[in-house]
């Protein structure tokens, strides 16, 4: 398995992220190298065996649906880069 | 002064032999001294916190746990409420919490006193301290080498006596590898088992906090006071709280020890190999029955986790939009492309690789044939490990099949995951493990790993401690900072 400079281009689009130009080929190289790392997985006969997502075999937990009256609105919209009194401020996405 | 360990500290505080004023002191002067060298802090407090000096003096004497009044850093990854928490990222540079982690309020709770915030790799991802957007930290015992990571900023400032304890976060062995570089004890305790409430999220199935300190005590009482069922985290365990007990005695009598065998013959490092084998015989003079052990699928543990541990992370790192908090780039006139260049700004190259990494195999395609091999991968090791347990008690391994490297060593990430071998299988399984110092080869501290079994961190803090009660490769100081 290794990754082309276009399916790199599709990856970093879904994750949100530009590659520079000058990068690109330095980071395919590298991706590349911990592909090849990672194959060795394949090696592994895993048709019995059931996926493990989490070392506590544990299930969620609910808690009392009660209200809660804490509203930390001030202090989390003081963290924004841009925000009023009430919202997160953002370029304009609707003409 | 410097080289004392919590309960004789504790004891000097409750007999007026020294004030929590002056002990903090000592501690506070020194990582402002020693932060030129061994950059192991990224903020060190300006000024001693007068309120919580006054509280924890008033806990003197009433604190069963004995930590009221120790010194310590946080790793700049736990939310420290008005005190800016980074990540080690540029992402995070200006970001201060408006909440305490659960860590942080326990052991703010028990008067511990906090002087600053531990230099990390960016968002815990790496095992050099080389990928810190604050710079590269030194290892103490050469400040040519690096100091292990991701918590490296913990583990030097602990080797340096800037603090006598800090707490660290270990994802695949950063706690155990830091800890082993740079000379001190460091424990990972059982997911589950410290909140992760607070606690920038690396990958969350596999992140841990922990404690790093001289000694396998210090560690014990340390986290002790750490643990305890989180309702802020639905992955904290139901379990009660820690309560380290000290032994009594040296004596292992009794006590089964599995020698991961297979491990030792293939490190190359013949030093760091004859100080294994050192460390086993005195556990087994002392009274453990070695026996030897196999772990078959761990030889696939850093292909698993190298696949999880990215999708984890490129999940947990989308929240970072660049609007709600964290950077943001300036001049763009649209949103996509303020989400890009925010993050492309904001993030290093090491977390943006990872992040590729784990949108790749969670992309559609390689959904089934790695990330969801990985997972049953992942069962494969753990359940090597629960046959291991079923016949021993504990199990010791090397934890590094290096000793500390020069900065800029390793230029290629491979490498350097490599290295992390003997680290990896046990923070899949979501075990307890710790690294504990047994010696010395060219100059610099070797480690030895022990493993235990779920939640039963008392093990390992045991056979650690009574090693400690016959060694002193803990409490070598570094010649510079003596």
């Amino acid at each position: 398995m290794s990754i082309n400079r276009k399916e790199l281009e599709e990856i970093a689009a879904l994750a949100q992220l530009n590659i520079p130009e000058k990068q690109v080929s330095h980071i395919t190289e590298s991706l590349n190298q911990v592909m090849d790392m990672i194959e060795l997985i394949n090696d592994a006969n895993t048709s019995e065996v059931k996926p493990m997502s989490h070392p506590n075999d544990a299930w969620q937990l609910v808690r009392q649906d009660e209200v809660t009256d804490t509203s930390h609105k001030t202090e989390l919209l003081a963290l924004a880069a841009h925000a009023d009194e009430d919202h997160y401020l953002v370029p304009k996405v609707i003409e | 002064m410097i080289n004392l360990s919590i309960r004789t500290m504790a004891e000097m505080l409750k007999n007026q032999e020294i004030s929590v004023q002056e002990l903090c002191a000592v501690y506070s002067d020194r990582t402002k001294a020693f932060n030129h060298s061994t950059h192991a802090m990224i903020t060190i407090n300006p000024e001693l916190n007068a309120a919580e000096i006054l509280q924890a003096q008033s806990l003197i004497g009433q604190d069963e746990q004995l930590l009221a009044g120790i010194p310590l850093v946080h790793k700049d990854l736990f939310c420290t409420q008005g005190v800016k928490t980074t990540c080690g990222s540029k992402m995070l540079a200006d970001f201060i919490p408006p909440y305490n982690a659960t860590v942080v309020q326990k052991l703010s709770d028990k008067g511990m006193v906090s002087i600053g915030k531990a230099n990390m790799d960016e968002f815990a991802m790496g095992s050099s301290n080389e990928h810190s957007a604050f710079g590269a930290v030194s290892n103490p015992w050469d400040l040519s080498r690096v100091p292990g990571g991701s918590s490296g900023g913990s583990a030097a400032a602990v080797a340096a006596r800037m603090v006598p304890v800090a707490t660290g976060t270990d994802t695949g062995g950063s706690i155990r590898q830091p800890a082993a570089f740079c000379g001190i004890t460091g424990i990972k305790p059982s997911y589950g088992r410290v909140s992760r409430y607070g606690m920038v999220a690396f990958a969350s199935s596999l992140d841990q906090g922990g404690v790093m300190a001289p000694s396998a005590d210090d560690c014990g009482l340390v986290l002790s006071a750490m643990t305890g069922h989180d309702p802020l985290d639905s992955t904290s365990a139901q379990q009660p709280r820690l309560n380290w007990e000290k032994p009594s005695s040296p004596e292992h009598k009794g006590l089964k020890v599995g020698v991961v065998n297979a491990w030792i013959d293939e490190l190359q490092d013949e030093g760091i190999k004859q100080k294994t084998l050192d460390a086993i015989a005195h556990l087994k003079a002392n009274g453990a029955e070695v026996v030897d052990i196999k772990l078959p699928h761990a030889e696939l543990a850093i292909s698993a986790y190298y696949i999880l541990a990215p999708a984890e992370c490129s999940s947990n790192l989308s929240r970072f939009d660049g609007v709600r908090f964290g950077h943001q780039t300036k001049a763009v006139d649209d949103l996509e492309s303020l989400y890009r260049q925010s993050r492309s700004e904001g993030f290093g190259e090491e977390v943006q690789k990872r992040i590729i990494i784990g949108a790749w195999a969670l992309s559609s395609g390689y959904y089934d044939a790695y990330y969801l091999k990985a997972q049953k991968v992942r069962r494969l090791i753990s359940e090597d490990f629960k046959q291991a347990f079923a016949e021993v008690d504990v199990i010791a391994c090397p934890v590094s099949p290096e000793v500390a490297f020069k900065q800029g060593e390793k230029s290629d990430g491979v490498s350097m995951y490599q290295a992390d071998k003997f680290t990896i299988p046990a923070s899949l399984a979501g075990l307890p493990c710790l690294s504990m110092p047994i010696g010395f080869t060219q100059g610099l501290p070797v480690g030895l790993q022990l493993i235990g079994n779920y939640f039963d961190e008392q093990s390992i803090l045991q056979l650690a401690d009574q090693y400690q009660q016959q060694t002193n490769y803990h409490l070598q100081l570094p010649e510079a900072f003596a």
